[in-house]
Formats: C-alpha cells, structure tokens, sequence
C-alpha cells in the first residue's frame, strides 16, 4: 500500500506550479500533549499511547479523510530514506525506532509526523511563495487537532517544546530557495551574515547539516517566542522578497559581466545530462541548478522547470533504488541515475539565446 | 555603548553560554585583545565578570524536574526539556537564555480555543497586579484599594 502511495506522486497529473527562485513554501507547528512527557523522556507505552491518541484524533478529522497513516517502524529503510527526499519527514524521525509514525493527507501537501522531537510536528507544504495559503491550511488542522486533544500550554510561554528554540508559537516558517546569481557571484555568505541578524535561518536542502548543493538554501525564521505567527511569517516574507530581488540582480549582474561564460556553463550542464552514463547526485544537482538557472532566462522552455524540480527529488539515493525496485551499490546507483537524466533531458532542444534577458 | 572595563566605546560585543545562562559584554578593542578574546578558546565570560564588577554568578546545584527526572545536567548537555513541569523547574535558568533566543520572552501568537477564557482570566489578573503596584508606587491608595478589591472578586469568581 505504502508503495502505491509513493508511485502516485511521480504519475501525479496535477502539475504543481513551478515559479523562479522560490521552489516551495513550508510552515511546521510542533505542539505536545498535555498528559505526556515528551517523546525524548516518554517511555515506549506512552510514546504509543500519544501515537494511537493522535491519529485516532485525525483519521476522524474530514480535513484528513483519505489520508494515510503510517508507523515509522513498518517502514523499510529504503521506504523511510525516500519519504525524507520527498522532505514529508526530517531525517529524525526516519531514526526513531518505537512508537512513531506519520499521517499525510490524500494530497501529499500536509503531513502530521507523531513523535519526532515534539508529539506532534504539523507540516505544510506547498510549490512556490505562498505563505497565506500554507499558513491558512497548517492553523485549520492545529485547530481541529487542538479541539479533540489538550495541548501543552502555558499562558506566558505559549506552546510548550521539547527544545525551547520552538517556544511559544511552535512556527517554523520555510522556504526552499534556488539562489545560483548569489552563489556564483560570492554573495552568498553575505545574504546569510545579514538575514541572520534578522533571526532568519539559512540551511542546506535537507536542513541542520546538509550542504546547498544545487544552490538550494532552506531559509527559515529562527525565533518563535514574543511575536504572533503574522508578524513572524510577514518579516521572513519580507526577507525572502528582499532575497528574490536580490537574487535576480545577481543572475543579471552575471549574464552582463560574462554572459558568455554563463551560456557556455548552462550548454555544458545541458550536454553532460543529455549524454552522461554514470554521475554522482551531487554533480547532477549542480547540473540540474543550471538548467533550471536556463529556464527562468527564459533559454529553455516553462515545462523544463517542473522537470528539474522533480529531477531534483528523482535523482536522489533512495528514489533512484526505490525506481529500480531494489537496493543498489552506489556504483550501480550512479549509472541509473545518469539513464534517467539521459532519458528525460535526451530530446532538450537548443538553448534560445535570443530570449535570454 | 561603553566598554566593561573602561570608558572606551566598545566594538566587540560577546555573548556566552555558561551553566546554562547566556551572558552578554560589550568590550573595547584593547580591552578585548588583553582578555584574549580573539581567542575563544581561552576565553571565559565568568573570568572577565569576576574581575570586574562581581555580576551575579549562576545558580549552582543540581536542579531536578520530578516529574520527568529530567536533571540541569541533561538540559545543558541535550538542550531539550522533558515535559511540561521541567518549564516550571527550570524557567529560572531559562528565563535568560529566552531573552537571547528569541524575539520576546512572552507569547503573543495563538492562543488554543479551549484555554481562551482561562488565558484571559490570568491577562486580567497580571494587569490589575500591575496596575495596583503602581498605584502603590504612587502612594495612591484610594485606587489601590480599588483594584485590590476588583483582584479579589475576579480571584472569587474564578474560584466557583
């Protein structure tokens, strides 16, 4: 079942709306329960007991009907390494051995994880900037949530976290950013150095640790105690659009210094997809970062967007052995990937250069 | 912003976390270089405020939150609390880390359904309990009273 579950997000008519620069918006709640520890100090039966409380709550909820729910300790490695490409659960909860689980909507936008670092981590997502509308869905579902279990709270502090960094709001507001004009121009570390006087965070593609490879950053507010959720979402949409334009005066700056250079980079990225047999993920990501890069210099056409986004996630360890429907040597993984790659970049036509702004 | 030690405008602004609790100090440039601030491993806040004007150290001993077991100890190491008593237990030595960490130290976003009235309740009571601190300050006691009265009729009816 679990399978079905994973082959419909890659058969999924509805194509999700790709923009430039922002991939996606993502907004997480972490609340606990009332009546328990937290999962750190809760022995096996409580971590059960919140479990099965908690997806009882939302498998009665008609905002989850259809949803599937699912114990981290059914799933194999490969099933849990996935469901973290697809960046559904932190690589945290992929480790956690007893009594925690998922539940994620029919739409594969909203997904509750169960007894991670908090009882309940509720999370958003959505393609592109869209902060009202990924805020909107997360506040209906924490307060329907809110409505059949009692919450931790606490007048002063606000809800209360296992680690007090997520105090009081429990918000972690989040966007997945493109910034290659920021990275190939060196201007990135000065972007991080400045939003993080703002309290904005700036992290690699899978989060705490993870390396920006394909110049993907996870910006992300890093206060959550002494201003309300608007005011919290309204400065980090603010930074990001601030970053946007920043990212774009870059990206320009570059094509008129040395457009040639940067032409010349995009075609060679563009070859070595369409004629690679064996490549490691962190070189196609970068290779994918340029054409995507192709794409909103308007080089290559709309549709080659969405296809990176989802190369993006595709090429990634598990997935590439998830579509060979066996565990593979990395060796063997790196010549799979590359038939993917040749397969769906094989026929790219010529990059127009007449409409590269 | 003047130095700790001296008059001089202070350049170097430091914040430590020790025992748990974040320190800031705002140094000068020669006053940082002769504490050996550009090198942080030699460094300790402690040092620098012992020296000085005798700030308050941190509490010491071993707080425990009965209700989890959860120890000073493992907060420091792990950063994480156990359960919603360890905020009781250890809020005063959160209390300071609280104000570095985040924007505010009191919660201004959502308020759950079902605690509405109760958190309205205890924002009515913090306010007369202010108010009437004023007024005491003031050495108005007619409205003293006043309030004190209002304090225990709200205390009253949330009783029944």
């Amino acid at each position: 079942m679990f399978h079905d579950l994973l082959n419909k997000f890659g058969s999924s008519k509805k194509k999700p709306k790709s923009i430039p620069v922002t991939l996606s918006t993502r907004i997480r709640l972490a609340r606990n329960l009332r009546e328990f520890p937290f999962p750190g100090k809760a022995e096996d039966g409580q971590r059960r007991a919140v479990l099965s409380k908690c997806m009882d709550a939302m498998t009665e909820m008609d905002s989850l009907k259809e949803s599937t729910s699912l114990e981290v300790d059914d799933l194999s490695e490969l099933d849990r390494q996935i469901l973290v490409e697809k960046h559904l659960i932190s690589p945290e909860l992929s480790q956690v051995e007893e009594g925690s689980g998922i539940v994620l909507s029919s739409d594969r936008n909203c997904c509750v994880m169960i007894n991670e670092e908090d009882h309940l981590r509720i999370q958003v997502l959505q393609p592109g900037l869209e902060f009202e509308k990924v805020w909107k869905r997360a506040d209906e579902l924490d307060s329907k949530i809110e409505s059949i279990v009692n919450y931790a709270y606490d007048c002063e502090l606000g809800f209360l976290t296992a680690c007090p960094t997520n105090l009081g709001t429990g918000l972690r507001a989040s966007a997945m950013m493109h910034l290659p004009g920021l990275v190939m121009s060196k201007n990135m570390d000065k972007v991080i150095n400045a939003v993080n006087q703002l309290g904005i965070a700036v992290r690699g593609l899978f989060g705490e640790g993870s390396d920006a490879s394909g110049s993907i950053f996870q910006i992300s507010n890093q206060q959550t105690l002494g201003e309300s959720e608007a005011a919290i979402i309204d400065r980090l949409n603010e930074t990001l659009k601030n970053i946007v334009r920043q990212e774009n005066f870059a990206r320009d700056k570059l094509m008129q210094d040395d457009g040639l250079r940067l032409v010349d980079k995009i075609s060679r990225a563009v070859g070595i997809l369409k004629s690679c047999h064996l490549i490691q993920s962190s070189e196609a990501m970068d290779l994918l970062s340029l054409v995507r890069l192709a794409t909103d210099f308007n080089m290559l056409p709309e549709r080659f967007r969405s296809l990176t986004d989802r190369m993006f996630i595709e090429i990634q360890p598990g997935h590439v052995q998830f579509s060979a429907g066996k565990p593979v040597e990395p060796s063997d993984r790196d010549r799979l990937r590359a038939e993917l790659l040749r397969k769906e970049f094989g026929r790219s036509p010529q990059l127009n250069l007449e409409g590269a702004s | 912003m003047k130095c700790h030690h001296c008059d001089k405008q202070a350049t170097v602004h430091l914040t430590q976390i020790l025992n748990g609790q974040m320190h800031k100090m705002d140094l000068c440039e020669s006053c940082a270089q002769a504490n050996g601030v550009t090198n942080p491993e030699n460094l300790s806040i402690g040092t620098l405020m012992d020296s000085t004007k005798g700030e308050t150290k941190p509490p010491s001993g071993s707080m425990v939150c009965e209700s989890c077991g959860t120890t000073h100890q493992d907060f420091k190491k792990g950063g994480r609390l156990g359960c919603e008593a360890c905020y009781h237990v250890f809020r005063p030595i959160l209390d300071p880390l609280l104000e570095g960490m985040h924007a505010g130290t009191h919660h201004l976003g959502k308020i759950p359904s079902g605690l509405e009235s109760r958190v309205q309740f205890s924002q009515s009571v913090d306010d007369l309990k202010k108010q009437l601190l004023n007024a005491i300050e003031n050495e108005d006691f007619e409205k003293a009273a006043e309030l004190r009265d209002q304090l225990k009729a709200l205390e009253n009816e949330a009783q029944v």
